[in-house]
């Protein structure tokens, strides 16, 4: 008993010594907030996002930041936005929203980002909106096309969505099925989230009656969906719409030739990319064929398109994004994709808004304009944004489009519409637009 | 009808490769009575062995071969280095290490080889096979892995029951001392055991990441499943391991495809918990009771 | 000193108060660090306090009563899952709420904990090893079954924002650390105050009639039947109380997380956690402490390390679980007659670390 004395002074002792080391390593004192946003510097703006790098979504979206850090580098070398460079942290969070969870708390109270830009991912951004809007912290452009990011800025007035929603994308393909395919069975393949709810609410608004079966699948679950694939032969669906990510159309197509399951197929934009899907199958059938061969495999499917990609060599904007790619890929054997597009994409609409935000920056005035100057936004997106005080909602509509040999030839002009019943109409007028000749947002 | 079928041929072919899986542990359990936790983690590191020689252009079944004699030098390797100092001793020990095992070369693996889910090419087609017109749920691979699975079970049962080095191997499992007395070089056979096994995992570790995305978290569902389908079988009889594997596929196909697919772990442990309370020596072990 | 020593004697031989002040200091302490540090820090110091929670219940179990559990990341998840839900209900705006929900969270982990301890009392070694695996692998993968446990994507968890909080422990606070109390300090101070309660707790049921029973099944089980202790009774107990801790350890893990979802509850948490008991020692609650001062830190240390040994972001990511996976390992190699019994003899040996010994020694008692 007498070392009870001695105990305490010792319990004392491990957890000074654990916290100082922890001090001296880790922690780092919050800048004192006199007037300028967390973040942002005279020369700079620290911004962070989650990607899975790794992971089941990893194939395909873990290029989606290197289109983003080489766009800002063209920014940056042109003097940046108003003399404040740009600087992207990027965490990966492995497509699991625990992890998202974490890596924004490191990227909040560690990195001291100015605002999260681009977060990939519904089930995983969908874990952190509240906190950042809790903490006032902008959450611009959400790389994914859930309805959450924008339907309620009374909610998240902090968020916004940048890509097509999935429910007007349910709409749009839901019409072009009824009107092109009215006697087809259809079977809707689903990511089990918001993702593809969104998605199945937008198809169902014109395909209730024709849509016999619904299967779901898990992201980070079984790879094996002949289960899936069963149900859908037996149920004699012969037109599958599927709302999931680029690893899971490969394995879904696999699994249904493993079951002798025949179909038309119909995938979500975010899941169709013919080069990127093209290379899983070629990577996963027998002998392992060519990759530049996988994309014959996916000849015939239907998916969607909001941004011109890389198999329109000779579109303004993806000539820019050719030119910003080679300047400024990091490593400068691999080559531009539509990922890094998607990324640069976004990038340049994150220079617009700063750049129309003016010099004096803090992370409510971000919002402001983008809320007040976001619909006017010129960009590459085929239809206009939609951002107002009353909707945070991203680009306005999409095209459909069937993929041959690995391009996609559109099969309608540029439908755009809004979410719940608006109408669903023919607008070229954004898919016209240019960018300027310096490659910069004015 | 026909979505039974389906599930039925699938379900053989999970149970092949569960049973595969299944007579590895039953091997190392014969030589030196360790569950082996970190035979799932072997597997995934001799898989991705074959994965990049795949990708060097090395023909798939020189690369299946490598796998299988990278398994057979792992096993030895690990058996002599690592499991020697805990055999015969406390039984806590050896599944603490071995789940370190696990864990180490889990990371390792990350590491050298990076956590990307990559494609892994299947030797034959893994189109269903059509009967006129009508397609049947099973691929030629997936034929291949029933195969496959036989003639490694058949090898077995040659090498124990009809060679003199099966006869020392089982010596050796049965009675170290008095083996040892009648000459027969007991570490030798027990590094012979844990080689053996790894090999057959390795053959398993093929089998599964055909025609499918691997990643170094590919084979963790093994490390229970194939625990389950050994302890089905008894832990101790190679046939048994084989049967124990086809009951566990065919059920969790069937929990899969009528049920749902997030329960098929919770069956699972059911059925573990069903045999090791009810029938603690497996459903196929003549010996007597044993300890659970 | 000495005088100050006869007069405490009163209080320090009565194990009750003597664990009573070591924990109240030893908060005191946890206090003052936790509210000089930055909001990252705090986060940390919270996630620490639910892993020592968690690890404090697994060294009983596996220490004291000399059972192995790799499921005790399945009883964390049942612990935030039910935490979850019941401030998903009540709106959890309130501290009351929050000592709801964590109530509910133990008390349905101790319900569990004695449906999955009554078969588990009856296997041993690799049995109850692949059996508890199993369970960690099939509890998280329910949450995708129901649509009430929200799926993949999880439910999010609301806390009392600090404004929120009764003036009272805002000046409580205030008082003792000259800082204002917000959301990252507010979970800190939670997450230490209910560490000090639980370990209190788990310290005197080590030392009491109960904890010597354990400890007597533990070490030789069939002298302990023949001094007509029912072993699987005492296993049961043993577990369930484990189960309780990591019960609570799940609800404030849920609170800190704010989002409770399957992907949270992989084998590694399991692993990790037998890492930690393992690591500090098992059978020793300080131990326990410092194992999960290593699992809250130690990830971004090895991160860092690894990237600046060249490796990239996700690979660096990985050192981690080989860092505790080597632990383990070398553990078992390194102390070859058994962990628990040769851990005390290295210890007892070194003269060196015999005072180390005592101090981690404060739980661990011979049988009689």
């Amino acid at each position: 008993m007498r070392n009870t004395a001695r105990r305490a002074v010792q319990v004392v002792c491990v957890l000074t010594t654990a916290s100082l080391l922890a001090a001296c390593g880790a922690g780092k004192e919050r800048p004192s907030e006199d007037g300028t946003a967390v973040g942002v510097t005279d020369t700079t703006i620290k911004v962070g996002a989650h990607f899975p790098l790794t992971g089941p979504a990893a194939p395909g979206y873990s290029e989606i930041p290197s289109g983003h850090q080489a766009f800002y580098e063209y920014v940056n070398d042109a003097g940046g936005v108003h003399g404040r460079e740009i600087e992207m942290v990027v965490k990966d969070d492995a497509y699991n929203p625990t992890n998202t969870s974490a890596v924004t708390n490191d990227m909040i109270l560690q990195d001291e980002i100015f605002a999260m830009v681009a977060g990939l991912g519904t089930p995983t951004h969908r874990a952190v909106v509240q906190r950042l809007n809790d903490d006032g912290i902008p959450d611009l452009f959400v790389s994914s096309g859930s309805l959450q990011w924008g339907d309620d800025p009374g909610t998240s007035p902090m968020t916004f969505g940048w890509q097509t929603d999935y429910e007007i994308e349910g709409k749009v393909i839901g019409q072009y099925v009824k009107e092109n395919m009215p006697d087809a069975k259809v079977g809707l393949f689903l990511q089990d989230d918001d993702f593809g709810e969104d998605g199945e609410k937008g198809a169902r608004q014109f395909l209730d009656a024709q849509i016999v079966d619904v299967q779901k699948y898990t992201p980070g679950g079984s790879t094996d969906f002949s289960p899936q694939m069963s149900s859908f032969k037996s149920k004699g669906v012969d037109l599958v719409i599927g709302f999931n990510t680029p690893s899971y159309t490969a394995l879904s197509q696999i699994a249904a030739q493993g079951v002798g399951f025949k179909s038309k197929w119909f995938y979500s934009n975010v899941g169709s990319d013919p080069a990127l899907v093209g290379g899983l199958l070629a990577s996963m059938t027998k002998g392992k064929i060519p990759a530049e061969q996988g994309v014959k495999l996916m000849d015939g499917m239907m998916t969607t398109e909001y941004l011109s990609g890389v198999d329109a060599p000779d579109d303004e904007w993806v000539k820019l994004w050719q030119k910003v790619w080679d300047a400024y890929s990091k490593k400068g054997s691999e080559k531009l994709t539509n990922y890094r597009i998607y990324g640069m994409a976004q990038a340049y609409t994150l220079v617009q808004a700063l750049q129309a935000n003016g010099k004096n920056l803090t992370r409510e005035s971000i919002v402001e304009t983008i809320e007040k100057d976001g619909a006017s936004f010129e960009g590459p997106g085929l239809a206009p944004f939609r951002y107002s005080a009353d909707s945070h909602m991203g680009i306005s509509g999409m095209s459909v489009v069937e993929i041959k040999n690995g391009a996609s030839e559109p099969l309608t002009p540029v439908l755009v519409t809004d979410i719940g019943d608006a109408p669903i109409e023919e607008d070229d007028s954004a898919a016209s637009d240019a960018p300027p000749s310096s490659g910069l947002p004015e | 009808m026909q979505q039974f079928l389906d599930t039925t041929l699938g379900g053989l072919v999970l149970g092949a490769v569960y049973a595969a899986f299944a007579l590895a542990l039953c091997l190392i359990w014969r030589s030196t009575r360790i569950v082996n936790f970190a035979q799932a983690a072997m597997a995934m590191v001799t898989t991705y062995i074959a994965l990049s020689l795949i990708n060097a252009d090395v023909p798939y079944w020189v690369a299946f071969l490598a796998a299988i004699a990278a398994g057979f030098g792992l096993g030895a390797l690990i058996e002599r280095v690592i499991i020697r100092p805990v055999e015969g001793k406390a039984e806590l020990n050896a599944v603490i290490l071995t789940l370190g095992l696990f864990m180490v070369l889990h990371g390792l693996t990350a590491i050298t080889f990076g956590v990307q889910h990559r494609g892994f090419p299947a030797p034959v087609s893994t189109n269903a096979i059509s009967v006129g017109d009508t397609s049947i749920g099973i691929t030629p691979f997936g034929i291949l892995t029933i195969v496959v699975v036989a003639l490694v079970m058949a090898g077995l049962v040659v090498l124990f029951r009809f060679t003199d080095l099966g006869l020392r191997m089982r010596a050796a499992a049965f009675n170290g001392e008095v083996s040892r007395l009648l000459g027969v070089r007991v570490g030798r056979m027990l590094t012979l055991g844990w080689a053996l096994a790894a090999a057959v995992g390795a053959v398993a570790g093929m089998l599964i990441a055909g025609g499918d995305l691997m990643n170094p978290a590919f084979m963790d569902p093994f490390v229970i499943y194939g625990f389950i389908a050994a302890v089905l079988g008894g832990l101790d009889s190679p046939l048994g391991s084989v049967i124990g594997g086809l009951i566990l596929g065919l059920s969790l196909s069937y929990v899969t495809g009528y049920v749902g697919e997030h329960l098929a772990p919770l069956v699972a442990l059911g059925i573990l918990m069903v045999v090791l309370l009810v029938r603690p020596s497996g459903l196929f072990a003549a010996a007597a009771a044993r300890r659970v | 000193m000495e005088r100050l020593r006869s007069l405490l004697r009163p209080v320090t031989s009565v194990p009750l108060a003597r664990h009573l002040i070591v924990a109240l200091i030893a908060f005191v302490v946890a206090m003052a660090v936790i509210g000089s540090s930055s909001q990252y820090l705090q986060t940390r110091y919270a996630e620490m306090a639910y892993f020592a929670i968690a690890a404090g219940g697994l060294t009983l179990l596996t220490g004291l009563s000399g059972q192995l559990s790799l499921g005790h990341g399945a009883l964390m998840a049942v612990g935030a899952y039910a935490a979850t839900l019941v401030l998903e209900r009540t709106g959890g705006e309130t501290l009351a709420d929050v000592f709801v929900a964590l109530l509910v969270a133990i008390t349905v982990c101790a319900a569990v904990g004695v449906v999955v301890g009554v078969p588990a009392a009856r296997l041993h070694g690799p049995y109850i090893a692949g059996a508890t695996l199993t369970l960690a692998v099939a509890v998280p993968r329910l949450a995708n079954q129901w649509d009430v446990l929200g799926g993949e994507q999880g439910l999010q968890v609301s806390v009392p924002r600090a404004t929120e909080l009764p003036a009272r422990i805002q000046d409580l606070v205030w008082f003792f650390t000259a800082v204002e109390i917000d959301q990252y300090s507010f979970l800190a101070y939670l997450g230490w105050l209910l560490l000090a309660i639980t370990f209190v707790a788990l310290a005197n049921l080590s030392r009491s009639r109960i904890g010597r029973r354990w400890r007597a099944v533990r070490d030789d089980d069939v002298s302990a039947e023949l001094a007509g202790i029912h072993l699987g009774r005492a296993r049961v107990v043993a577990f369930t109380v484990s189960a309780m801790a990591a019960g609570l350890a799940g609800g404030l893990m849920a609170m800190n997380v704010r989002l409770t979802a399957p992907g949270a509850f992989t084998i590694t948490l399991s692993l990790t956690l037998l890492a930690a008991v393992v690591l500090g020692g098992l059978g020793s609650l300080t131990g326990a402490l410092i194992g999960a001062g290593v699992l809250a830190f130690l990830p971004h240390f090895a991160t860092d390390l690894g990237e600046s040994a060249g490796l990239s972001a996700t690979q660096a990511a990985e050192v981690t679980p080989v860092v505790y996976g080597l632990v383990l390992m070398l553990v078992i190699l390194l102390a070859p007659a058994g962990i628990v019994g040769s851990l005390r003899s290295f210890l007892a040996r070194s003269s060196l670390t015999s005072s180390l010994t005592s101090f981690l020694g404060q739980t661990k008692e011979k049988t009689p």
